[in-house]
């Protein structure tokens, strides 16, 4: 199924400069494996070595944060929008 | 409590409305507590209160002694509630501030004396917290009380805030605040867990914009070292994303019950509206939201009354959380 996948700028390098890919994939976990395989420069800054999302990356779909879905499990479905997005400060301070 | 020896005693004790008459579901009840009814006007008094008197108890900081400078990264509520703290108690403060934040917040912390150094807009808090880093390693005769970092932080919220919704709100299942330095949510949601374990915390965040495009790697990335320290990924049950368009949406919407809020209150309220859209039919739930400020410090922006489009370009340009 294809599914959106939004990049930051500081990963774009590592997809031709592009900002968004379509992939598939049926979990978090499935997509991300595809972006990775097909994108080797991305391997060890999307999921770190530990088979565990890298610290200082947030994935969302549709605006939530998949860490606190079911993480790498978190389903994906047609017409989903995913994000990567580097960990920031949010700013109510 | 209406005479008080002095202003700082006027902190916390917030009153929480009922705004249920905005919930989509029937069943749900949402109620938000009003931080706007600190005396420097935001959740943030309770914070820079709790920070500086933990330093003074630490002996950091001297009440009385003169030449004592402190520096914090803020984008505008920390920095104004502790220069009203550190005017009233003599201690000279420097904000490092973003250049784009609203001028209400700007003036607001020249109205208390603080001394302003500007850090990049296109950078965000990040880059706040960056320079206010660098500044007090170059400069170790300054107090950094660095909020992102200090355990007073969350304790003013597990001590105070958390307890007064309780209180007030012992039959709470949801708690649903605006997600920053992060102190609130560890400091309620730690609180609120502990008397019911089943009671959801949900993180509500604005989308980070342009500004991660200025990260050269992903390790410049920032999490607050307090919300690694005290197990925030344990405390938090949700943490979600709520656009501009729909936070200004939801700030008007509040007007309707007489709630003059912050934009980082409609976008919490949206939050809870869709906290309260996903409880199962059949299921009862009562919502505790934070409505962080008023919403004086943005009617620059134009937020109840412009155009709505050419608000949320704007907005997109402020930091509004």
């Amino acid at each position: 199924m294809p599914v959106a996948v939004r990049l930051p700028t500081v990963l774009r390098p590592h997809v031709g400069g592009r900002a968004v890919v379509e992939l598939s994939g049926s979990t978090i976990g499935e997509v991300l494996n595809e972006l990775v395989g097909a994108n080797p420069g991305l391997a060890g800054q999307v999921i770190a070595e530990d088979g565990e999302l890298n610290k200082f990356v947030n994935i969302y779909v549709n605006d939530d944060d998949v860490r606190y879905l079911q993480k790498l499990d978190t389903p994906v479905k047609d017409g989903d929008e995913v994000s990567i997005l580097p960990a920031v400060a949010g700013g109510a301070g | 409590m209406a005479r008080v020896q002095s202003v700082l005693e006027l902190i916390g004790n917030t009153p929480m409305v009922d705004v249920s008459a905005l919930s989509p579901n029937p069943n749900v009840k949402i109620y938000t507590k009003l931080e706007g009814r600190n005396p420097a006007g935001s959740v943030k008094d309770r914070v820079a209160l709790s920070l500086v008197e933990q330093a003074e108890a630490d002996g950091i900081l001297t009440p009385g002694k003169p030449g004592q400078i402190l520096i914090e990264p803020s984008s505008g509520n920390t920095g104004i509630a502790l220069a009203m703290v550190c005017r009233l108690k003599g201690y000279h403060l420097k904000v490092v501030l973003p250049t784009n934040v609203s001028i209400e917040r700007r003036q607001l912390l020249e109205v208390f004396g603080a001394e302003i150094i500007e850090s990049p807009g296109s950078e965000g808090s990040n880059g706040a917290v960056r320079m206010a880093r660098q500044l007090a390693s170059e400069h170790p005769e300054w107090t950094f009380l660095y909020q992102y970092a200090n355990p007073a932080n969350p304790k003013a919220h597990y001590e105070h805030t958390g307890p007064e919704i309780f209180r007030d709100c012992p039959e709470i299942t949801h708690f649903v605040a605006g997600l920053g330095t992060s102190g609130t949510l560890l400091g309620v949601g730690r609180y609120l867990k502990e008397q019911d374990p089943a009671i959801q915390v949900w993180a509500i965040e604005p989308p980070t914009g342009e500004m991660v495009d200025g990260l050269r790697n992903l390790d410049d990335g920032y999490i607050p070292p307090i919300f690694a320290e005290l197990g925030g990924a344990e405390i938090l049950d949700r943490k979600t994303v709520v656009r501009p368009k729909e936070s200004i949406e939801w700030t008007r919407k509040m007007t309707d019950l007489g709630l003059f809020v912050g934009i980082s209150s409609g976008a919490i309220m949206a939050g809870a509206v869709r906290c309260a859209s996903q409880i199962p039919e059949g299921e009862t739930a009562t919502i505790v939201t934070i409505a962080c400020d008023d919403g004086w410090k943005y009617l620059s922006t134009g937020a109840w009354t412009d155009d709505i489009d050419t608000v949320v370009e704007r907005a997109k340009k402020v930091i509004y959380f």
